[in-house]
């Protein structure tokens, strides 16, 4: 086989399976692929396609049962499917030739160790520094991945770090021996998007500066339009495409391809879908709303070491038949603002004032139980976790007909034929519902949680991050279910979500949450495309945009904190 | 919304957890259960060998081939005489003939002791169902029927040997079955219902509740078991009859395992406090009795079971342990620790092994296998973590 | 850190009460007071103690007060004087009966304890890296075996195999020649060949939880995803096994000594007294027996604190290895 010179790494007919009870199962069916230095290949699939297992085959990282079948991984003279799992000349080229980026930078280091010592430990192996040596070359590595005070943050430990320094960490210990392929599995996803955006940035400056061949692994279309030179799509283990990154999205031929950018480019404009009714009243008001944790209570009560404002004097106001998006960043609260408006988490101060149309207005924080249970059959909740959020020992039948049951709503027979409807209703055959929620996918389970939570007929539906669990398809699905049951039963909605995008889609207004505030709230479409506040300019600008015409994250705003 | 489900059929197929087929999809958490645990053979063999020796309990009187008390001071530490199936004919063959090995006995008059020296031409024929001592079956029935036994009524055999006062060890160990197995169970049943009360208030109510228990876990389950278990048991008075001594010892045994059951249950319901399935019927509109045994409830039967399970060994041990030290159990009641009591020292083991070998290993196979069972259990009692 | 041992320390005080009221409780648990059996001990050997003298005694150890005061004589005793109260069957101060005692049961505790360890860690380590191995499968049974064999059936056990194939008596600590010897090595080696057995009998059901324990928690950390991090590196698969998840599966086995203790004190116990060793064990049962309470409840709070000093130990330990642990505080 004859090879360009700029080849670095070249992928032939690479297979993996894993064995079973009976037979065995093909995660990598056949995948090629060239890596060329100072080029970034991108590979992007949904939940189980496989991505991720041909990136740690690359390294004979993966694990029993599963086993390199059949291709090549040829590294200059080397193939690296041929060489033994656990042998000395492939452990020469792991860390040295090519290194590897993990998606949780948390769990992916060594909790007892510090970052240093992981870092040097790489040095000291391949590179044979001394100790000294390793020390003040670790420290430059970390200076270069922009971690502030590297003298210091040599003797910290992983749990000490944010989120965004732990991944640069995880970057200074890739790139210790200046490898030829560097492999990022992932690497943002379990980051915030401005965080992301620094972290892409770092590393994209790093693969130029070295020359590097580069891959990056991910789900995120948007993220693959903005970082990368080429695209291999992969599905159900196959490479369907594969490409320059502007022929894969301005010109791509397989059905999976524009199925999956299809489902990205929906997501990046507001749904076609019924205008709130003007000069509407509000339904549900939020008025100075707070909650405050006491940290580090002992058994014996004590002193507490201090406080945590998760929420801090919120006020809002959601209009009869609109859809209120609250979006944020980890941390900022909003996931805590809808479980005080419910009380399922009981709030520090404030209130909240349910007023539905043709009935007199509710102070929920004065209900006592029957009260409140009057109140949640009128404002219902659908949960992010669609697998957490269903008891694995009830049928669909029980989980939906539970609402109906608790409220006395008409008899067994009556109660059968309601959960048939609301089934229906959602997009599910009513067939299914002597079933157990482990025989649904997750799409599906959500679709059982929307139709508990329309069994009572409620006028409010607060959503918590109810899409963000699931593949990109499978996420317009859901929306759009939720779109047309809105206009079909005339409902408000609370849709709480990190995702700009699905926000967009969805929601007429929003208000942008940051550590437990609310810094900017109006029309989600002047949200989402010119906003006021710094900070949310700087949120908006860092989600990477899926066309690689039109990146918009090198000229993203950045927002850093003045006052507090 | 029609086209929704063929999208979704495009992406992976949801996960089944246990055999393919429809049926996983409307199977329950039982059924679920039940195949993951078919799949652990020693745990179904463990199931196999309790339900065997809870039987040997029930029907004790019946598969004994004498009463426990029977004493027969010319057969002291008779060794055991062990059944065979076939016996040789004269003309060299074999045929089949179900019987015990015959001894002569032998009295050595100046030591006052007797010998029994093997006698292979002396074959005492067995039969199954032989009419015996009378008995009542369950305190109830009036019988005689014997499981195993000598054809002959005059001739008397001791499959297993006896001990020092010429008592038949085969039906001392059956009887013993019924105390030692039943002790575990009673003491199990004890350290549920009290584990189940404090850790439930303690992971429910939380709070200074939820501190005083746990110190309180904590001061009994730091303390050395067996001494506190002495200390207890020398506690109770000489005067006391079998029964009262039986149900307090079951009591003290059963102190150990409700703190780990106790442990258990507020950890259960500390987490599951905080699942979303339990908030989702909160904001269903139930009301706490409901969520804890509509929803907690049925999550931790599961658990409790095997949790259960593995307690019985130690309640076992506890007693078997506490009799043999001469603080639990006493004669007349007849339990493996009782009877290991026999072999307490060197003398007593070195002339008669099988008063230490038959209790030790019926203790063992029966804390083995519930060690096996209960691991079987709580391999299969959460069937939805892949 | 020394804030932290403080802090432990702080936080064993309520459990130390609730052993002491545990111990004490014990101690008046038999009916009618050790008086009365004294008396009745008198009385059979065919004397008779006066009315004025059973006063005296009665005034003398409070045995007329309500509980929480004789409690409180009893545990400030202890605390301020090391007074353990009097041991009627004996005649003479508990203190003097129980520290000879209590020294000889420490030292086969923690040389048991240091066999344990010392089987448990590699073979936990063995079955969890080779999992599903051959090996793996003989440990794990006979991890089972081990746990299901009541300590003195096992000690029987041995005694009657060392006896029947090797002609040893195994009783005691030491041969008969030595038993009133002064210390030399002869002693000493002497003491050594009888002590195997106890170590080992006490040894066997610790380890084989040790040994589930070390392969449950080392199994859990091979999958965690540093381990992949580190295989990333280039490690050789014995350092990064080494460096990394058996250093944290370490950790939680560390805070296992809190609940090895309890029954590393049991099996002593009776193990002493299945093999009639000097130990705590055979004095605490007669004790029980006679109902010579104030001995029996100095030797069970005794060997309650000692499992608490055990604890406090496996929690400074802990804290010492897991930075996580420190950080919390």
């Amino acid at each position: 086989m004859t090879t360009e010179p700029d080849i670095v790494l070249s992928v032939r007919d690479l297979t993996v399976d894993f064995a079973q009870r009976q037979g065995s199962f093909r995660a990598v069916d056949s995948v090629s692929f060239d890596l060329r230095a100072g080029r970034t290949l991108g590979i992007v699939g949904e939940s189980g396609s496989g991505k991720s297992v041909t990136a740690r085959a690359l390294m004979q990282l993966v694990d029993p049962p599963g086993r390199i079948t059949g291709g090549s991984i040829r590294l200059g003279e080397i193939d690296i499917a041929q060489l033994p799992r656990r042998g000395e000349a492939i452990r020469a080229i792991r860390g040295a030739d090519i290194s590897m980026i993990f998606q949780e930078p948390m769990s992916s280091l060594s909790p007892v160790h510090t970052i240093g010592a992981q870092v040097m430990e790489v040095l000291e192996l391949h590179l044979k520094l001394d100790r000294k040596a390793a020390r003040a070359r670790t420290i430059e590595l970390l200076g270069q991945v922009e971690i502030p005070n590297p003298e210091q943050a040599i003797d910290r430990y992983a749990y000490e770090f944010s989120g965004g320094m732990r991944q640069r960490a995880m970057i200074a210990m890739a790139l210790a021996c200046n490898p030829r392929v560097l492999i990022a599995d992932e690497p943002t996803t379990a980051l915030d998007v401005t965080t992301q955006a620094e972290v892409l940035d770092l590393i994209g400056r790093i693969q130029r500066e070295r020359g590097m061949a580069m891959i990056l692994i991910t789900h995120d279309m948007g993220v693959v339009a903005e970082t990368v030179d080429d695209v291999a799509v992969m599905y159900r283990g196959q490479v369907v495409e594969a490409g320059p990154v502007d022929q894969i999205f301005h010109g791509a031929t397989h059905p999976y391809t524009q199925r999956l950018l299809a489902a990205t480019l929906k997501l990046e404009q507001p749904a076609e879908r019924p205008l709130p009714v003007a000069g509407a009243g509000p339904i549900l008001t939020v008025r100075n709303l707070g909650k405050t944790y006491q940290l580090g209570i002992g058994a014996f009560g004590g002193k507490a070491k201090g406080t945590l404002r998760a929420v801090d004097d919120v006020s809002l106001e959601l209009r009869a038949g609109e859809t209120l998006g609250i979006v944020g960043e980890s941390g900022s609260g909003k996931t805590t603002l809808g479980r005080l408006i419910l009380r399922t988490v009981e709030p520090t101060d404030g209130e909240v004032v349910y007023s539905p149309p043709g009935a007199p207005a509710v102070k929920v924080r004065g209900l006592d139980k029957a009260g409140l249970r009057n109140l949640y059959s009128e404002i219902r909740f659908i949960f992010q976790d669609p697998f957490a959020s269903l008891n694995p020992r009830m049928t669909v039948r029980q989980i939906v007909g539970e609402p109906l049951l608790i409220n006395r709503r008409g008899s067994a027979a009556e109660i059968n034929t309601r959960v048939t409807e609301l089934l229906e209703l959602v997009g599910l055959d009513a067939g299914m519902m002597a079933r157990y929620p482990h025989a649904f996918s997750g799409g599906q389970r959500q679709r059982i949680g929307i139709a508990r939570a329309l069994a009572l007929d409620p006028k409010v539906l607060i959503a918590d991050e109810p899409t963000s669990a699931l593949d990109v398809s499978i996420r317009s699905q859901i929306l759009d279910l939720l779109i047309e049951l809105r206009a079909r039963l005339g409902l408000s909605f609370i849709f709480i979500s990190h995702d700009i995008g699905v926000i967009r889609y969805f929601c007429d207004r929003v208000a942008v949450m940051r550590r437990g505030r609310v810094v900017e709230v109006g029309d989600a479409q002047t949200i989402c495309t010119s906003p006021s506040h710094p900070y949310t300019q700087a949120l908006i600008s860092a989600v990477p945009y899926p066309d690689p015409r039109r990146p918009r994250m090198q000229q993203r705003a950045r927002y850093t904190e003045t006052t507090v | 919304m029609s086209g929704a489900m063929s999208d979704e059929e495009l992406s992976l197929p949801p996960p089944i957890i246990a055999r393919a087929g429809s049926s996983a999809a409307t199977a329950g958490q039982w059924r679920l259960m039940a195949w993951r645990f078919s799949r652990h053979k020693l745990a179904v063999v463990s199931l196999v060998v309790v339900v065997l020796l809870y039987l040997t309990g029930i029907f004790a009187e019946f598969l004994a081939p004498y009463s426990p008390e029977t004493t027969r001071p010319q057969y002291t530490y008779a060794p055991p005489q062990g059944i065979n199936l076939f016996a040789p004919t004269p003309d060299g063959g074999w045929t089949f003939n179900l019987h015990a090995s015959g001894y002569d006995i032998t009295v050595d008059t100046e030591a006052m002791r007797r010998t029994f020296t093997a006698n292979p031409d002396k074959l005492i024929p067995l039969g199954l169902f032989v009419t015996g001592q009378p008995y009542k079956l369950f305190g109830l029935i009036d019988a005689d029927i014997h499981l195993i036994g000598a054809t002959d009524p005059k001739e008397v055999v001791y499959l297993l040997g006896s001990d020092r006062l010429g008592r038949d060890v085969l039906s001392r160990l059956i009887h013993g079955t019924r105390i030692s197995m039943s002790i575990g169970l009673v003491g199990v049943v004890i350290s549920l219902v009290l584990g189940v009360f404090f850790g439930g208030i303690s992971g429910y109510y939380g709070g200074w509740l939820d501190s005083v228990i746990q110190r309180l876990i904590e001061v009994i389950s730091a303390m050395p078991t067996i001494p506190l278990w002495m200390g207890l048991a020398a506690a109770i008075p000489l005067t006391w009859g079998p029964i009262d001594v039986y149900f307090t010892v079951t009591a003290i045994v059963s102190l150990l395992g409700w703190t780990s059951l106790a442990r258990e249950v507020r950890g259960r319901f500390f987490s599951l406090r905080n699942e979303d399935f339990v908030t989702a019927a909160r904001l269903d509109g139930a009301g706490e009795m409901r969520i804890i045994f509509r929803q907690m409830l049925p999550s931790m039967t599961s658990h409790i079971l095997a949790m259960v399970t593995l307690a019985v060994p130690a309640m076992i041990i506890a007693e078997t342990s506490l009799s043999f030290l001469g603080v639990g159990l006493k004669p007349p009641v007849v339990s493996w620790g009782v009877l290991l009591q026999d072999a307490q020292n060197l003398r007593a083991i070195t002339s008669a092994p099988w008063l230490l070998f038959w209790p030790a290993l019926f203790v063992m196979v029966a804390v083995l296998s519930f060690n096996f069972l209960g691991d079987g259990l709580r391999d299969a009692a959460d069937p939805y973590d892949n | 850190m020394l804030l932290y041992i403080l802090k432990r320390l702080a936080y064993m005080i309520p459990t130390l009460f609730g052993m002491s009221l545990v111990s004490f409780l014990i101690i008046q648990l038999p009916p009618g007071d050790f008086l009365t059996s004294l008396t009745s001990a008198i009385a059979d050997s065919g004397q008779s103690l006066d009315q004025a003298s059973i006063d005296r005694l009665t005034a003398l150890y409070g045995l007329d007060q309500p509980f929480y005061v004789q409690y409180w004589n009893w545990i400030s005793n202890i605390i301020l004087r090391g007074d353990f109260g009097w041991s009627f069957d004996w005649g003479q101060p508990v203190s003097r009966l129980l520290w000879d005692r209590m020294g000889v049961t420490i030292f086969v505790s923690a040389l048991s304890l240091v066999l344990i360890w010392a089987l448990a860690i590699p073979i936990g380590i063995y079955s969890a890296v080779r999992r599903y191995s051959i090996g793996d499968y003989v440990f794990t049974f006979l991890g089972f075996v081990g746990l299901a064999v009541p300590t003195f059936i096992l000690a029987l056990g041995l005694m009657y195999i060392s006896f029947t194939w090797f002609g040893l008596n195994v009783g005691g600590l030491f041969s008969p020649e030595y038993e009133q010897a002064p210390w030399s090595l002869a002693k000493f080696i002497d003491l050594l060949q009888h002590l195997w057995i106890p170590v080992v009998v006490i040894a066997i059901s610790s380890t084989a939880a040790l040994i589930r324990v070390m392969r449950a928690n080392l199994s859990d950390e091979l999958s965690k995803p540093y381990v992949v991090t580190a295989r990333a590196k280039g490690l050789s698969e014995f350092t990064l096994i080494m460096r990394y998840p058996v250093r944290l599966a370490l950790n939680p086995f560390v805070s296992t000594i809190g609940w090895v203790l309890p029954s590393l004190i049991s099996g002593v116990t009776i193990t002493a007294i299945v093999l009639n060793l000097p130990m705590a064990g055979p004095l605490l049962l007669r004790a029980l027996v006679s109902q010579d309470m104030y001995l029996a409840g100095a030797f069970i709070l005794i060997m309650s604190v000692l499992t608490l000093v055990g604890m406090l130990i496996s929690d400074i330990l802990l804290a010492v290895l897991d930075p996580r642990v420190r950080y919390q505080q």
